[in-house]
């Protein structure tokens, strides 16, 4: 089971639901949820493979969110390039961050990781000329494709877009996981003393591991930008780092295919829910509560268990 | 090897889909056959303005469809809500949603100016219309307006004008300004200042605050070291009532500086008491007890409403809805673009019981006399909502920013 | 300088509520190795108990100051064991995605109820007015606030460092076998625990009413705040999260003064400084 997982088959089967997909479901409901996708996997990058719980991702998700959007409106750059140049700037915040918060393990590096997206919520605040303030980045315009062969503000080609980035970046992650670099990293999470003793240089490992991550938030944050044309503070806000934990708690935590479910599932529940906003609220910390008490494999890790279990039993 | 493969099947398709979407129309609504007029109510409902708009602005609205019959020609029409929560996020995303798939075709209230500019961009990409009777800010019909928009109601140049002059007048010539963070907030502190210094006073200095921030403490001894005559409270709603109940806490007025609540609602006396609020200045379009006109609105409105009196936004939703509904009836065709039933809007002159008499300029604008009123003194009312008495009445030319000074590209010069 | 001492006033006026709210947390995460994330939510309740006991039977602001921790104690007792209690065993990061789920439900029911305003909450009686200092005009309640935080601090501070119980509750966290082997009910004993820190943030809540807005956000806008501050104090010291909460108070006053843009953020700064050279905290012993 586990090795089918990583062949190519579903990974096609994947791609192959994705493309029909904006043909049956409103495309703007695809685009935000395959955004929270490629946050979600680039998140358990981080949680799944390393063990390490960051509470701020918001921060790299926000930013380059603003950075896409700016660089968009401001210096007129292409959609592409400026996604990209975000996806950059997040990775060097992604360094700087990491640098402070590795230091220290556990509960300790979520309680900073939430810290330092606290402080850089604030500066958002305070920075309007570049963040708009309470206004956010209003008009950003979606832009071209190959100097303007392609017009994004369709949402079928829009949504052709953001698949393809989702693909991109998730193809960097699984490839990331199913590979020695991957060994390293869980093996990390399982004993670093072990791993230490064995001659890695763990903190390297993990800060590689959290640039990484945040590189990839950040695209996902940008692509975000320019599917809403828009960028605001509910970007850098704890609450989205929150969001984004559970999406990954319920998906799966260290299952390659589970954030994706995840985030699908949240996002679906948030638009359906939208009439009864206040009920949003209570079942997501619902879902949190449950996760966590009986449901701790999330939907993917459970499905494999019970198909696991089925296999043996037939095979018997 | 395979997953490039894969990706470069996508990167085909996603070629295809283009020209495709490129092939069938340019709307992406589905404009097949309608079935009905939706009105969208987008506002704030459980939080900072859920009370000066909020369920208040939805009754309003359905007030308005069925004073007008409840049908324009044999299509019903419906009235939508949904609570943007004073997110521009969540409010545009709610406005692309209910424009590209639910087939709303006009967005009525938003209460909070950041929200509004977002949704007033996105209503003029989808050629719908906006009739935007809660924000305050003046960039929705100067450097943002917009053929689809019509800003009804109040604005920040009209509150400044209103409140700001007649303080200045009245010997408040020194200002500090206590500032929400946020396109209305800014516009009216803007708009104030410019106010206060063509007036002859000076603004002493300011302070932004995060919406709907919780303890103003430390932002009034901002205000009271800079020993400014006037603090200008360039925020509303929640944000206003806490301003002045902590002011009221430390003692402000005894030190000898009075408040200026640059947009105050009934709501907010309602929720301060007359003890607290007497003697503030307040500039609004609508008081309940104005006229018999007004008062016979009211009468209907509170019951609906835990009998709360109607504010001039929710006002605002009424009167705009009912001319909306007038000047697509006028123009007759079932699937009239936006920017042709704004027009018409433009063409015919206004009249309902909230406004009085009132027309819009080609800048979106709607012009209506305003009003400036005093805060009675508990002993000067006799009952409750009997909350104002008249310092003056506004003329509409007056009232707003004349349409030569006005930076909208759409007034020619 | 007038300009100075009155924001330090009104930032050591902020600085009890860090103070109050960081003693709860630092004492459950020293005794009991979990992160309450539900602490903010639990000042809330706090608040909305003593805002209910006013608004349906009539109990004042005074005899609130008790019952209302007593009440909301009672609630964290009952999570405790129903929910906490299954997660000592796992990876403690469960127990903070528990707390932070938790925190989630009891401000979503109470949007729900009450919506995201305030509700209106008076001052006591006896505490309305203010003393004209010369610099400023300081509310009586306000210094009413600073002088209880202060007592129930050193009140708390003095039981657990000082006394049989403290040492007891301690040892317990240290070496729950051992102590259990002395006959003494630790389950109980961490049960407890977790009532006082829940009750703790509660009394800062009561506290709150009347002088910020209480609505169901009130928590979370303070709770990431005091996390810093615990951090900044050593996680696990007591004493230290009490003087770290003061201090960022008055910390905050000054920028105010000095950089009022920077003010909201001083403290995450002071965090990752102490993180970088001094990562157990300033009081805190190293882990």
């Amino acid at each position: 089971m586990e090795r089918w997982l990583r062949g190519w088959q579903p990974f096609a089967l994947l791609v192959a639901v994705l493309v029909a997909a904006p043909f049956v479901v409103y495309p703007v409901f695809l685009m935000k949820a395959l955004c929270f996708a490629l946050f979600a996997c680039a998140f358990n990058l981080l949680l799944g493979q390393v063990g390490l719980l960051s509470f701020g991702h918001a921060l790299f998700f926000g930013v380059a969110a603003y950075a896409a959007a700016d660089v968009a409106k401001m210096w007129g750059l292409g959609t592409l390039p400026s996604v990209l140049l975000a996806t950059l700037l997040s990775a060097a915040l992604g360094l700087v961050v990491g640098a402070i918060a590795i230091r220290r393990q556990g509960i300790y590096f979520a309680m900073i990781t939430l810290g330092l997206a606290q402080m850089v919520y604030f500066v958002c605040l305070q920075a309007d000329s570049l963040t708009g303030g309470e206004n956010g980045v209003q008009a950003v315009p979606r832009g071209t494709l190959f100097f303007g062969g392609i017009d994004l503000n369709g949402n079928l080609p829009m949504y052709f877009f953001v698949l393809a980035v989702f693909l991109a970046g998730f193809g960097v992650i699984a490839r990331a996981t199913h590979s020695p670099f991957g060994e390293v990293l869980r093996a990390i999470r399982e004993h670093e003393p072990r791993a230490i003793s064995l001659g890695y240089e763990v903190n390297r490992f993990k800060l590689v591991a959290f640039v990484l991550s945040a590189a990839l938030t950040g695209m996902a944050g940008a692509t975000k930008a320019f599917v809403f044309q828009l960028a605001s503070l509910t970007d850098v806000d704890w609450q989205t780092s929150g969001e984004v934990v559970l999406m990954t708690l319920l998906g799966g935590m260290g299952r390659t295919y589970g954030p994706i479910f995840g985030a699908f599932l949240i996002v679906a529940l948030e638009s359906y829910l939208a009439d009864f906003g206040g009920w949003v609220a209570v079942l997501r910390g619902v879902i949190f509560v449950v996760c966590v008490l009986a449901f701790r494999q999330g939907i993917a890790g459970t499905a494999v268990a019970a198909f696991k279990r089925g296999v043996v039993g037939a095979k018997k | 090897m395979k997953r490039f493969g894969v990706l470069m099947v996508v990167v085909a398709l996603a070629a295809v889909g283009c020209k495709k979407e490129e092939a069938t129309s340019a709307t992406t609504a589905p404009a097949a056959a309608k079935k009905s007029v939706k009105i969208g109510v987008l506002t704030d409902m459980s939080g900072l303005y859920a009370d000066l708009a909020g369920p208040g602005s939805v009754e309003a609205a359905k007030m308005a469809v069925e004073d007008f019959g409840g049908k324009l020609g044999d299509l019903p029409i419906e009235v939508v809500s949904a609570d943007h929560q004073n997110k521009p996020d969540i409010g545009s995303n709610l406005a692309r949603q209910w424009m590209e798939v639910d087939g709303v075709d006009v967005i009525v209230d938003v209460p909070t100016s950041s929200v509004a500019l977002a949704v007033s961009e996105l209503v003029k990409q989808k050629d719908k219309v906006f009739l935007a009777s809660g924000p305050g800010s003046t960039d929705l019909t100067g450097k943002a307006c917009s053929p689809n928009t019509v800003h009804w109601a109040y604005d920040t140049y009209a509150l400044a004008n209103g409140t700001g002059k007649a303080v200045v007048q009245a010997g408040g010539d020194t200002w500090f300004f206590l500032t929400a963070d946020y396109a209305f907030g800014q516009a009216l502190e803007r708009d104030t200042s410019a106010v206060v210094t063509a007036s002859g006073g000076k603004v002493l200095g300011t302070v932004k605050h995060p919406l709907n921030a919780p303890d103003f403490s430390s932002f009034l001894l901002q205000a009271q070291a800079s020993k400014a005559k006037i603090i200008g409270l360039a925020n509303a709603g929640g944000d206003t009532i806490n301003a002045i109940k902590a002011a009221h806490e430390f003692g402000i007025a005894k030190g000898g500086q009075k408040l200026a609540g640059l947009l105050v609602f009934i709501t907010d006396i309602h929720a301060l008491g007359l003890e607290t609020a007497q003697g503030l200045n307040l500039t609004t379009a609508y008081y309940w007890d104005r006229d018999d006109q007004t008062r016979a609105f009211a009468k209907r409105f509170a019951p609906k409403v835990k009998d709360h009196m109607p504010t001039m936004v929710q006002g605002g939703v009424y009167a705009s809805v009912l001319h909306y509904l007038k000047a697509r009836q006028a123009l007759g065709a079932a699937n009239a673009s936006g920017a042709a039933i704004v027009a018409k809007m433009r063409e015919l002159p206004s009249q309902d019981p909230i406004f009085g008499a009132g027309s819009i300029r080609i800048d979106g604008r709607h012009v209506h006399k305003m009003y400036l009123y005093e805060v009675k003194a508990p002993a000067e009312s006799k009952g409750p909502w009997d909350y104002y008495k008249l310092v003056r009445e506004i003329p509409a030319e007056e009232a707003f920013l004349p349409l030569d000074k006005s930076v909208c590209p759409l007034v020619k010069k | 300088m007038q300009a100075l001492f009155s924001q330090l006033l009104v930032g050591l006026i902020n600085g009890s509520f860090y103070a109050l709210l960081s003693l709860g947390l630092a004492i459950i995460f020293g005794l009991l190795n979990v992160i309450n994330f539900a602490h903010g939510a639990l000042y809330t309740c706090g608040a909305f108990a003593a805002w209910l006991l006013l608004e349906y039977a009539g109990v004042g602001y005074w005899p609130s100051l008790v019952l209302a921790p007593l009440l909301v104690g009672l609630l964290g007792v009952a999570i405790e064991r129903t929910m906490l209690r299954r997660l000592y065993r796992v990876d403690p990061l469960y127990g903070l995605l528990l707390t932070f789920g938790m925190a989630l439900i009891i401000q979503g029911a109470f949007s729900l109820r009450f919506g995201w305003s305030g509700q209106p909450y008076q001052i006591p009686a006896a505490l309305q007015g203010a003393m004209d200092l010369g610099f400023m005009v300081l509310p009586y309640y306000r210094a009413w606030v600073v002088v209880f935080s202060v007592a129930v601090c050193a009140v708390v501070w003095f039981q657990i460092e000082r006394t049989r119980l403290g040492a007891l509750l301690r040892a317990a966290t240290e070496n729950p076998t051992l102590v259990r082997a002395f006959g003494v009910n630790v389950p109980r004993m961490i049960t407890l625990t977790y009532g006082l820190g829940v009750a703790l943030a509660a009394v800062a809540g009561v506290l709150a009413a009347p002088i910020y807005p209480v609505r169901p956000m009130m928590g979370a806008e303070q709770i990431i705040v005091v996390f810093a501050v615990v951090v900044i104090g050593g996680m696990g010291s007591i004493f230290g999260s009490i003087v770290s909460g003061f201090a960022l108070g008055l910390v905050e006053g000054v920028t105010k003064v000095v950089y009022p843009q920077g003010s909201n953020t001083v403290v995450f700064v002071l965090m990752a400084l102490v993180l970088i050279f001094r990562p157990a905290g300033l009081f805190g012993k190293a882990a």
